[in-house]
């Protein structure tokens, strides 16, 4: 099916229109690359036209293994294996962060992590009955339809509308994750639908009127009302039928309540469950909040922090003003997602071609003010704190030289599993607030520093990072640059080289840092900023 | 191989490492009565505790089952028999045997008596114990974290949109040495490892003058190393204490985390929990509550006759309870099951009126409803008004909607006029 694509936003940033063909399915050719391109130009001109008007100077280009970590941090959760370093560098071909993005959105490992990611913030991370909530097929069905870039509208649809059991039918997982005491909780589930698919929040209208917005109790009560009908069975997730009662829980009074919604009225249908009306009337093409919704969570995966979170908006994720007059940036998105049939690696691969995302997080003013609006209005990349479980998967990848994916022996492949899920257990797992700041902990600087897990990655032993740099490094210049490059995805300065060559000194200047050296020289990079920072 | 504070103070100055060090200076530990700063010590009775079985029995009643009462020294008011020596000392505390609560699943309700507020979507409260740490940490500082959960706590506490930071410390074999706490590598090389780790850092920081601002990274390093080589760090040998004393507290889990706990107050330390699990009665409720009865009997009372010994009482609230209670109704498996009306607490310290017993639950067990109902958040209200904390303070959420530390209203009975 030709797509038309004709961007509404052209006007706004001063770019003259355009217009796109590009067939579904097509493998990628030149004429997708340049439909990335036509789109990231249109992202540059919103921001370009945002430094200028704001008199902000923009970072220096990152270097290009920068990006790189920056991609697979992003999209795989690790930070490149020294063996994806080699080949990437071995590309001297124009375009390579192109293609190696598409090389990861093409590996499994993308769905299975961003999965990982969405779970969280469509099932939440705890009060989950695990029987009837199986986080394992929800992921699962979560990573098929990202890995197999169904269009987001589709599977938003088959979340909200799923029937039948949690195992057969996994998007019910959605439903089942909010079960207590065999009840659905409509309140739980209006409010992660509205919070995730349309970036707004309503719970504090679940008891009065939300004292900052225009959100009413009613616009809570009819929302919620469409899920009020929904019904748990040991058969699995049905939609019921007849008059819908809710519970006003500051009253504790219940009253019927007919599902309505608080804005775009005209975009409801008529027929369908309430559970499909409600769908349908949020993924509406005309529903600008929903693909604005989706642009901004895909901007915060890959940078860490979502757009709304800086200038012009100051907005978390999931509490994002009404659409504005004039188009910004999440309608530039919104629109290469509405033109490329909901495809999420369409957003993802417009983001990585688009500026900011290849900016240094290096500044060179001294102004904490010109910093501050750098920041702001990202002419420089954020500097934002791994995950926990990038910060694991980082680890475990840096103490093996090669890339650990499904091509690896099973027994790696467990290792790493049980290594993270240890990790994790001890450093805590991340939250359901995808991009709020966290302030790493004691308990998880002195796991980093001292816990037997990170001394069974470094001890060198002939299977690990340390021996084998150690061995293989036939200089101690080389067992310098190797550790930076599997640990940091770059290489040392030459200040920083003269630091560390000093270690092969002393009375015997000839002779190669030995594998304890390297070891100490891992855990230093374990433990820096600039390794548990995505920068 | 141990890095002794010593030692780290040569490392450090020798390589003028950034990292801080602590000021031994400010501590408070040396302070008595009035003039020192509050601790609150938290004992959680995890898995619900049958308040027929502990505080509120009903002997000789269908629902009382076969629990018998003692007297205690609060004329007219009786436990049950298993906790001779609470009963001893139970002018020092408070008796409320109201609570009420909606919450009858463990995490639900252990979230909403940890924090006292119901779980809720949009937000994550703080619990009682961080919001104590965090407001005390303005005043005071220690090598040590200012919040810390002693044994295998399920739920525990979390500082939620006051900070990671103060989530508690956990510490799952109290007396035990604590993990993570020793270099992995000799003194030479934890030398080298730190110098080049500040290296490093100042490499990286060389034109990212905005990551100073924007996270506490180099602090937290720093926290962690002094922690490391803290003398503090002795408030958690207990074998540095007589047997007499370890007998007293008994050598259990429970009774090694009471222990520490006082040594961890006497450091200054501002918040802490002590857990006793087990209390998931479903089936044999009987059996368990005795086993129960016998560890915490024994380790609440010596802990509380030490506070008091070492003019530590009039500065350390002591709050003893569970998620929530269990069933008058006694199920065919000899058990009780979850029970959130008119469950039962103990609290006392710094500086509460005593030997005060509030509420009443029904001898038939036939009216849900207790006599006399305390809300969870009104107790926490009342303890933080103890505290020297305004319950009522507002703080902004992550969502940008302000909370009250605590929604509820101080018991003015419990307070000193």
């Amino acid at each position: 099916m030709a797509i038309l694509l004709t961007a509404s936003v052209w006007m706004s940033v001063g770019i003259q229109s355009w217009t796109l063909t590009k067939e579904r399915g097509e493998p990628d050719t030149e004429v997708a690359d340049h439909d990335v391109l036509v789109a990231a130009g249109l992202v540059n001109a919103y921001f370009e036209s945002q430094w200028r008007d704001f008199g902000i100077s923009v970072a220096n280009k990152a270097d290009d293994l920068t990006v790189l970590r920056r991609l697979s941090l992003a999209l795989h959760g690790s930070i490149p294996s020294l063996e994806d370093i080699r080949e990437f560098e071995g590309d001297l071909r124009p375009g390579r962060i192109e293609r190696w993005t598409n090389r990861l959105l093409d590996d499994p490992r993308f769905g299975a992590y961003f999965a990982g990611r969405f779970s969280r913030i469509l099932a939440g991370v705890e009060n989950q009955t695990l029987i009837i909530y199986r986080q394992d097929r929800f992921e699962q069905w979560l990573a098929e339809q990202i890995n197999d870039d169904r269009p987001i509208q589709e599977w938003v649809c088959e979340l909200i509308t799923q029937t039948g059991l949690w195992t057969g039918k996994p998007a019910t997982n959605f439903v089942t994750a909010t079960v207590q005491e065999n009840d659905v909780d409509e309140n739980q589930l209006i409010g992660r639908t509205v919070r995730t698919f349309l970036g707004q929040r309503i719970d504090c209208a679940q008891c009065h009127d939300h004292p900052f917005d225009d959100w009413t109790q009613k616009d809570y009560q009819g929302l919620a009302a469409f899920y009020g009908n929904t019904r748990f069975s040991i058969f699995g997730i049905y939609d019921g039928r007849g008059e819908i009662r809710l519970t006003d829980p500051s009253t504790n009074d219940e009253k019927a309540v007919i599902p309505s919604v608080p804005f775009c009225q005209e975009l409801l249908p008529e027929d369908g469950t309430q559970r499909e009306r409600l769908a349908a009337w949020i993924t509406h093409r005309e529903n600008r909040r929903f693909t604005r919704a989706i642009a901004n969570r895909v901007w915060g995966l890959m940078f860490g922090l979502a757009w709304s979170q800086g200038g012009p908006l100051h907005h978390e994720v999931d509490d994002l003003p009404d659409p504005p007059d004039t188009d910004d940036l999440l309608d530039i998105l919104g629109d290469v997602l509405l033109h490329e049939q909901g495809s999420v690696k369409s957003v993802i691969r417009v983001i990585v071609a688009s500026r900011p995302f290849n900016l240094s997080s290096e500044t060179i003013e001294t102004d904490s003010k010109l910093i501050s609006l750098q920041q702001d209005y990202w002419g420089l990349f954020p500097l934002v704190a791994l995950r926990p479980e990038q910060v694991i998967g980082a680890m475990v990848q840096s103490t093996s030289l090669s890339t650990i994916d499904q091509n690896s022996h099973l027994l790696t492949r467990t290792i790493r599993v049980l290594r993270e899920n240890d990790f994790l257990k001890e450093y805590g797992a991340a939250r359901e607030n995808e991009f709020s700041p966290t302030l790493q902990t004691i308990p998880q600087t002195l796991l980093k520093m001292n816990s037997r897990l990170v001394r069974e990655l470094l001890e060198t032993n002939p299977f690990n990072a340390s021996a084998k740099i150690a061995r293989m490094s036939t200089t101690d210049q080389s067992a310098v640059e190797n550790v930076f490059l599997v640990c940091l995805t770059r290489r040392p300065t030459e200040e920083e080289m003269e630091h560390f060559l000093a270690r092969g000194e002393g009375d015997d200047r000839s002779r190669r840092l030995t594998g304890h050296e390297v070891e100490d020289l891992i855990w230093t990079c374990f433990n820096s900023e600039e390794f548990n920072w995505n920068h | 191989m141990h890095f002794s504070r010593r030692e780290f103070l040569t490392v450090s100055s020798s390589l003028g490492l950034t990292f801080r060090l602590s000021s031994e200076e400010q501590l408070f530990a040396l302070e008595r009565g009035g003039k020192r700063g509050t601790s609150l010590i938290v004992v959680w009775l995890q898995g619900g505790p049958s308040q027929l079985e502990t505080w509120d029995p009903h002997e000789g009643t269908k629902i009382g089952g076969p629990t018998k009462a003692i007297n205690t020294v609060i004329p007219g008011t009786k436990i049950a028999s298993g906790y001779p020596l609470l009963a001893e000392r139970l002018n020092r505390l408070n008796v409320i045997r109201s609570l009420v609560s909606k919450e009858g699943d463990h995490e639900r309700a252990s979230y909403y008596v940890k924090t006292g507020y119901r779980p809720d979507p949009t937000v994550v409260h703080p619990s009682l114990a961080a919001i104590h740490a965090a407001k005390s940490l303005s005043t005071d500082r220690h090598d040590l974290p200012a919040s810390m959960t002693l044994g295998d706590s399920q739920f525990p506490s979390r500082g939620a949109y006051l900070g990671a930071q103060y989530d508690a410390f956990r510490i799952v074999e109290p007396g035990n040495a604590i993990g993570n706490l020793t270099p992995m590598a000799g003194a030479q090389r934890q030398k080298r490892r730190l110098a080049d780790l500040d290296f490093l850092s100042r490499s990286f920081r060389y034109n990212r003058p905005q990551s100073e601002s924007m996270t506490s990274y180099q602090v937290v390093t720093e926290d962690a190393l002094s922690m490391m080589s803290s003398p503090e760090l002795s408030a958690f040998q207990i074998d540095q204490e007589s047997e007499g004393t370890r007998q007293r507290y008994g050598k259990s889990r429970f009774g090694s985390g009471c222990l520490v706990a006082r040594r961890l107050v006497e450091a200054g330390v501002r918040s802490v929990e002590v857990v006793l699990g087990g209390f998931d009665s479903h089936a044999k409720n009987f059996e368990i509550h005795d086993a129960r009865a016998i560890e915490l009997d024994r380790g609440l009372s010596a802990l509380m006759d030490d506070l008091i010994e070492r003019d530590l009482w009039s500065s350390t609230m002591v709050l003893c309870l569970g998620e929530f209670g269990r069933s008058p109704q006694i199920n065919a498996l000899d058990g009780r099951d979850h029970w959130p009306t008119g469950f039962s607490c103990l609290v006392g310290g710094a500086g509460l009126r005593e030997g005060i017993v509030i509420g009443q639950t029904d001898p038939t067990g036939e009216k849900k409803d207790p006599v006399d109902p305390v809300a969870v958040h009104d107790l926490y209200a009342t303890v933080l008004r103890q505290l020297r904390i305004n319950p009522e303070e507002e703080l902004m959420t992550p969502i940008g909607r302000p909370l009250a530390l605590c929604a509820g209203k101080p018991i003015e009975r419990l307070l000193q006029v």
